[in-house]
């Protein structure tokens, strides 16, 4: 077997596993396209994170994914079908989203917002059943919010509600999950707290892709970076290849040194400036 | 009961508080039997009730009153429910079918059928319901061409002037149809007295219809409070889903106005109650709304036909008395309660 061949089998190998993803994907908001022509998938198994900068459509592209923005041309594809061709429902017992534009009701507690997960589960005549609870109990566990299944949820911190949220989609039972910046109004200890989360989430076999804007944490806490700029993919791969100096300072303006962290390795930013263009 | 006091209305368990509701609106429609502006005392109202009155008694307790009670429980069900339901789809606390012009739309649509030639008796129910239906269309596009943006009061000013215009067209067409202005008069201020009974049958099949549309949406309505994009991941449709509620609350108000005429403001003050009673999740709230929105209705009615007596106050003047000074406190809160 030759060099090429095996190179394209892996390729080709990779392209089946991915899950979900786009080809010459189109999105458009009333006429102005945000996303043209983009091809993109996500790598199984992994989290992604997708960067770049304020607008550059980051946000755009996992609404396009998670079907709730539908494309102008070009086709989503779960599992090598149309996604829009799909029942909804069908969809979301395979693929769950947690927007950002998340809105909490007075008074829920934690174990009424996590029941909604189980909505793609149920129908008119299944309301409610065993494997509900026990869905509800797994997500419970798994972010860590069995002690506090009982509270309002407009009585917790910030990162135990944003816990909550995924523990919703957990609840979901899909093996995808797709996060629109899960952290952005988090302190650092309860970014760390929601990011740590999602890597166990990974290591239990989930497909995750968030969309983050702090490089250092993107970096430290996904296997796969997609580095967006004005609605195009400039860069792809894993972390440690695909962040440089140069990627930083095409996606910001921003002038920086890039070392690694001494105890896990992945890049730091440091000596940071802001070039004018 | 007390202790529920204490409890997160959210938290209340609900069917405690929906069995006691029962109780009450059972109360409610005993007193309805019992206290009339009539001549017949209370005395001899509990006495035909007992089944010892007078012909004239019996004619007054169990037609004209029982039928007022039935009237009442009517409209405060399908009013109560269909505020619940508008309330939720357009995410606002204010909506209302009255306030929105939904009810000013049917009555618009009765009154042009009135002046076609149509008359009262023969009128169907279906005319009311569909003028509610474009009433409510034509406020919830206005409210929405601002975009995303969702600001309560901007529905609510899209419904008044959407109210005003078509009442304001609805007197002029009556004003050049003499016979029409005759019949509609008596109708159009909303009132549970008088009213004709066998136009609730010819409602029923409707109401069928409007059961079966709350059964299939009340699940991803209670999603979409979590957000439009968390309902489409969980993969429900927000369009299709609005669009059925706005058919169900379009026959639940065209029912109740072809039956009762226009009452405002029960479709604002029953959720607003059931919502400080069991919180806000609309499976919960419709619960509610079910027992609460007769309570009222046949309350207020009781007490229209008390305050002025020998006379009688309209219905509507009663329920504008309650349900304005709920509207002024939903508005003043520091917080209007995001829906």
């Amino acid at each position: 077997m030759t060099a090429t061949s095996l190179q394209f089998k892996q390729t080709s190998e990779i392209n089946n596993l991915a899950r979900l993803g786009a080809e010459r994907l189109t999105l458009k908001h009333g006429k102005a396209s945000i996303i043209e022509n983009l091809d993109v998938s996500l790598p199984e198994g992994k989290v992604t994170a997708i960067v770049g900068p304020n607008g550059c459509g980051k946000s755009t592209v996992l609404n396009g994914l998670s079907r709730v923005h539908s494309p102008s041309s070009g086709v989503v594809l779960l599992d090598g079908k149309d996604i829009h061709s799909l029942p909804s429902k069908e969809v979301a017992r395979r693929l769950a989203l947690l927007p950002q534009d998340t809105l909490a009701p007075d008074g829920i507690t934690i174990e009424e917002l996590i029941r909604f997960g189980r909505h793609p589960h149920q129908s008119l005549l299944k309301q409610w059943a065993m494997d509900d609870q026990q869905a509800i109990n797994y997500a419970l566990n798994a972010a860590d919010l069995e002690g506090l299944k009982d509270r309002l949820l407009d009585t917790l911190s910030g990162g135990q509600r944003q816990r909550a949220w995924i523990a919703m989609s957990i609840a979901q039972e899909t093996p995808l999950l797709l996060l629109d910046e899960p952290t952005s109004a988090l302190d650092l200890g309860h970014q760390i707290e929601v990011f740590e989360l999602i890597r166990n989430l990974s290591r239990q076999g989930k497909t995750l892709a968030m969309v983050v804007h702090d490089l250092p944490s993107a970096c430290r806490y996904s296997d796969h970076i997609i580095a967006m700029k004005k609605g195009e993919i400039i860069t792809q791969g894993s972390p440690k290849e695909v962040m440089t100096k140069e990627l930083v300072r095409e996606l910001y303006g921003v002038e920086c040194d890039l070392i690694p962290d001494p105890m896990t390795g992945s890049p730091i930013l440091i000596n940071m400036k802001r070039v004018r263009s | 009961m007390i202790s529920w006091f204490y409890i997160a209305p959210a938290q209340r368990p609900l069917f405690s508080v929906f069995v006691s509701a029962l109780f009450v609106l059972a109360l409610c429609c005993f007193c309805s039997l019992l206290f009339g502006a009539g001549g017949l005392s209370l005395q001899a109202s509990f006495q035909t009730l007992l089944g010892n009155g007078s012909a004239d008694a019996q004619f007054t307790v169990f037609h004209l009153r029982a039928n007022r009670t039935l009237v009442g429980l009517f409209v405060g069900l399908t009013l109560g429910i269909a505020g619940a339901l508008m309330q939720a789809v357009a995410r606002n606390p204010l909506a209302e079918p009255g306030l929105l012009g939904v009810s000013a739309g049917s009555s618009f649509a009765v009154a042009i059928t009135l002046v076609l030639g149509a008359s009262t008796a023969t009128l169907t129910v279906g005319v009311a319901q569909f003028g509610a239906l474009l009433g409510c269309l034509c406020v919830l596009s206005v409210a929405r061409m601002q975009g995303q943006q969702n600001d309560p009061i901007r529905l609510v000013l899209a419904g008044a002037a959407l109210s005003s215009l078509l009442l304001a067209v609805t007197s002029l067409l009556l004003l050049f149809d003499q016979r029409a202005a005759d019949e509609i008069r008596f109708w159009i201020t909303g009132s549970v007295a008088g009213r004709d009974t066998n136009t609730l049958f010819s409602v029923l099949p409707s109401m069928l219809i409007a059961i079966i549309c709350i059964l299939y949406t009340a699940k991803p309505l209670a999603s979409l409070a979590l957000g439009e994009r968390v309902a489409i991941g969980l993969g429900h449709k927000p369009q299709r889903v609005r669009a059925v509620v706005i058919v169900a609350v379009a026959l639940l108000v065209g029912g109740a106005t072809a039956i009762a005429g226009p009452v405002a403001f029960i479709g604002l003050v029953v959720p607003f109650a059931a919502r400080a009673l069991v919180g806000p999740d609309i499976r919960r709230t419709l619960w509610l709304c079910l027992p609460l929105g007769p309570i009222i209705v046949i309350s207020a009615d009781v007490v229209s036909r008390l305050v002025a007596q020998p006379a009688e106050m309209p219905l509507g003047v009663l329920t504008a008395i309650i349900g304005a000074p709920v509207l002024l406190l939903i508005v003043r809160s520091r917080r209007m309660p995001t829906l």
